[in-house]
């Protein structure tokens, strides 16, 4: 397979690879694929059943290109009704995986401002005033969990131990080869036809020049390119930018989830499998989930979606407040932090869905508008595109067709939408909508589309952070006074640091009481819950393509949004970049407001493919 | 001149990770041991970058001999074959940090000598001085004992060749210095410090010319039990933990010195 051969391309003598399939990113959608694919790779009696087209005589040749440093490291608590999960592995227990365990509680809960620091309207101050009475430690439980929302007969688990679990299946039958540590950094192209993948540099600078130890990032050539990198994808981005997105389809919806998995106190009362959703609090924005594991794990957490208008928007102080809400603080103080993380959630879904396949290349997962944000479900649905592509691979390769735009179309995306994905996904699209113009009446969008089957919903366009109206005077307005909010920004950028925290104290929010276990810095939960590691020789990942436009960015949303404190203030205004701190959310992305001359749509902050990141496998 | 050299290398579970130890009904063992991530032993690393520069130079074969439970090697074999070229040994086991290190020895030893056609008159043994798993720094030393090799040198930082087929030899010692001894041949065993050699970038050519012999190696890894029999823990403690994180930019460095000993003093 190995083709002792060098393509010159950019000047630079690069190594190359020929192989039939080449994947980008390894998570549920590709473990999905690879599964599928895999199993019908060889005939019972060993010999190949899917043929090579580069090695004859040998099964397809796949390989599996993963970003982080093991397969392992991803982040994502989930709760899921795990339908397209059974339907790959029909005699599945939760014995099998380790923190998997079958949903027995489900609750929607709804949390008053205990605090008094919550940004809340007059109206809604006023319904919290009348639910105050009927409240029991401040929060109201919802006595039913709406529609297809609820999870009952599911899983909850951890999306690394699940990756592990699968991963080794995968390798174990010896037919596809999974590479962590290795970040793609293009697509390659032949026109409109994706050719294949080049590896990242290696031996670079942090700009991407060559030094000493240079080693030219390989070329992988393949007759098909399966693009599941996730919501912030490198390559996904460019496939974007080269085909553009569908008419009508645009990718301005985004959250970041962070979270915690912690081990609950002994006096907790929390049952294995119980899962809480909760919303009102810390900001009616923010909405909650804790999900119990066995062995008295948690994974819990927060969303900060892109229509939360606030510019202190840093996700890890509210968490903190979050959790020491009192109807969660009496299940977890005295708890320890096992594990920290953060990513972006592309809660675009249908809307953002982008071109599904071309000549040479299809696109799975949540980067390919698989996300239900309406239903809280990703993985099970990015699972299922991992399925309909593996079998439509399996039958062109039957069938001895080439892996073409029109072929694939007629396979992969046609039974992709003749699927429940797809009528799901309708059902779906532009349901939480309502949410751009405020809480409630988001709340009243997603009740019209549930009791209307996705009939009627609240229409309003979703913006993106950099073309809604988002600072920091509006959003304290009446609480802290211009002058005062600019004092503290640029004591804050003096010293380095984000503005948030001084100004959600200033705002009310009260000083967290760090006990070193579960409530710590933000730098000490970026040491105890994950440990980040950048390995070196490779260039920065997060780029700031016109530095010129940050000079003149007022609210820096990018320093206060960083889910690992790895962007901070530098000079003339420049954020500057450490990616030993970077976890890889991709938060910055979509949060920078300055949008790069010639393209409205494309932010200053080019998130790209770096190596490294979290080390931790219970997320 | 021509040499195979045999890295011992183990897996250890990540040291980034929190590792809490607690009793099992088998002794001490890691608290969800098994949903860590595993890596190539940090000080096993280093004789393995140094082993496969070795070899480079005079032509010879690099074997790695690992031991850990199959799952894990496969796993962890997918990074640790991008490094550089080595033919694997897996011993399919699991050894946690608390086992004896001589009966870790006996299966390492047991495997190297399961090697086909391995020429001992060539043979270089390496591995880690110490490692990563909490072990007593006497796994190599027995390994060499065990295979009938005299000539042992650990906390190696260096191996120079010399054209009559000795070697000169970089041992630590105390303060900071180095022994330097020279040594008339093989075979040999070095426990090696951190060697001079930076991680290799990971190579895909050179993980997908391992992976044709690793897969194979982990389908065919023999089972070994590791016999604690002489060894007994009564306690096992991990150190107290303080940390108090900040960021501060530019602090000139006598005063990140200062701020260090008020730290320790407290």
């Amino acid at each position: 397979m190995i083709a002792e051969r060098e393509t010159s391309m950019d000047d630079v003598q690069r190594q190359a690879m020929d192989v039939d399939i080449a994947c980008v990113g390894f998570g549920p959608a590709t473990a999905a694929f690879l599964t599928t694919v895999s199993r019908e790779l060889l005939n019972e009696d060993g010999t190949p059943k899917l043929l090579s087209q580069k090695m004859p005589g040998m099964p397809l040749q796949i390989m599996c290109y993963e970003r982080a440093d093991d397969i392992s490291f991803g982040v994502s608590g989930v709760v899921t009704k795990a339908k397209a999960i059974r339907q790959s592995f029909p005699d599945l227990t939760v014995e099998d995986i380790s923190m998997a365990q079958e949903i027995k509680k489900e609750k929607m809960v709804y949390l008053l401002d205990p605090v008094g620091a919550s940004r809340r309207s007059t109206v809604h101050n006023f319904l919290d005033s009348l639910l105050k009475p009927v409240a029991k430690n401040h929060a109201i439980e919802s006595p039913f969990i709406p529609g297809g929302m609820n999870k009952h007969g599911g899983l909850l688990f951890s999306i690394g131990q699940f990756n592990q679990w699968v991963g080794a299946q995968i390798m174990s039958s010896g037919l596809v080869q999974l590479w962590p540590g290795t970040p793609v950094n293009a697509p390659l192209f032949d026109g409109d036809k994706v050719t294949g993948i080049r590896l990242s540099d290696q031996g670079v600078d942090l700009r991407g020049n060559p030094e000493a130890a240079f080693m030219p990032g390989m070329d992988i050539h393949a007759d098909l390119t399966v693009v599941g990198d996730g919501p912030v994808g490198y390559i996904g981005q460019q496939l974007d930018e080269h085909f553009g997105l569908p008419e009508d389809h645009e990718q301005k919806d985004w959250a970041v989830g962070m979270k915690m998995v912690v081990e609950l106190p002994e006096q907790s009362t929390l049952e294995a499998g119980t899962v809480l959703h909760t919303l009102g609090f810390p900001e009616p924005e923010i909405f909650g989930f804790l999900y119990v594991h066995p062995d008295r794990l948690a994974s819990l957490g927060i969303f900060i979606p892109s229509w939360f208008d606030n510019p202190a928007r840093t996700s890890y102080r509210y968490l903190q407040h979050w959790m020491m809400h009192p109807y969660l603080w009496k299940d977890l103080q005295g708890g320890t932090l096992k594990s920290w993380g953060a990513k972006s959630l592309q809660e675009s879904g249908k809307h953002g869905e982008p071109l599904l396949a071309g000549d040479g290349f299809a696109r799975i997962g949540e980067g390919s508008g698989s996300t239900n944000i309406f239903l809280n479900s990703g993985v099970d649905e990015a699972w299922m595109t991992g399925i309909l592509l593996g079998k439509a691979v399996i039958t062109l390769a039957t069938e001895q067709k080439p892996f073409s735009k029109d072929n694939l179309q007629a396979t992969y995306v046609k039974k992709r939408h003749d699927s429940w994905l797809e009528r799901e996904a309708q059902i779906a699209a532009g349901a939480r909508n309502g949410f751009q113009r405020g809480f409630f009446t988001g709340l009243l969008g997603m009740g019209l589309t549930m009791l209307s089957g996705g009939i009627f919903k609240v229409k309003t366009p979703a913006k993106a952070a950099y073309e809604r109206s988002v600072n920091l005077i509006d959003f304290y307005k009446g609480r802290i006074p211009e002058a005062e909010i600019k004092k503290i920004q640029q004591e804050s950028y003096a010293k380095g640091i984000a503005a948030s925290d001084a100004l959600m104290t200033r705002a009310g929010w009260p000083d967290i009481p760090y006990d070193g276990q579960l409530l710590m810095t933000h730098q000490d939960a970026l040491f105890s819950g994950g440990k980040v590691q950048a390995a070196a020789g490779y260039k920065d990942h997060v780029v700031f393509l016109f530095p010129y436009l940050c000079e003149t960015c007022e609210n820096k949303l990018c320093i206060e949004i960083c889910s690992g404190q790895a962007i901070t203030p530098g000079e003339n205004g420049i954020p500057e970049f450490d990616r030993e701190k970077c976890i890889h959310c991709g938060a910055c992305m979509w949060n920078c407001v300055k949008t790069i001359p010639g393209d409205p749509t494309k932010t200053n902050i080019s998130f790209q493919a770096g190596s490294g990141g979290l080390h931790s496998v219970e997320n | 001149m021509s040499l195979t050299i045999v890295v011992c290398g183990s897996l250890v579970p990540d040291p980034l990770q929190s590792l809490i130890p607690m009793p099992t009904p088998d002794g001490f063992g890691l608290k969800n041991e098994m949903m860590l991530p595993h890596v190539l032993d940090p000080w096993a690393a280093h004789a393995l970058y140094e082993a496969a520069n070795l070899a480079k130079k005079v032509n010879g074969k690099v074997y790695l001999v690992s031991l850990g439970l199959k799952a894990k090697l496969q796993q962890s074999m997918m990074t640790i074959a991008q490094k550089v070229p080595f033919e694997l040994v897996a011993v399919d086991a699991s050894h946690s940090g608390f086992s004896d290190s001589s009966a870790v020895a006996d299966a390492l030893a047991a495997a190297i000598n399961s090697i086909a056609g391995l020429d001992k008159s060539s043979l270089l043994i390496f591995g880690g001085w110490e490692s990563a798993s909490r072990a007593a720094g006497t796994t190599m030393q027995i390994v060499g004992e065990k295979l009938g090799i005299v000539d042992q040198f650990q906390g190696v930082d260096e191996i120079l060749l010399n054209s009559d087929g000795s070697f000169q030899v970089l041992e630590r010692v105390e303060g900071g210095t180095h022994q330097v001894s020279v040594c008339s041949g093989p075979p040999a065993v070095l426990g090696w410090a951190t060697g001079n050699l930076p991680e290799p970038p990971n190579n895909p050519q050179v993980g997908m010319l391992n992976m044709r012999i690793v897969m194979p190696a982990i389908q065919q890894a023999k089972p070994a039990t590791i016999k604690d029999q002489a060894l007994t823990f009564h306690n096992v403690e991990v150190p107290a933990q303080r940390r108090q994180t900040k960021i501060v930019k530019d602090t000139p460095v006598p005063e990140i010195a200062r701020e260090i000993v008020e730290w320790l003093r407290l």
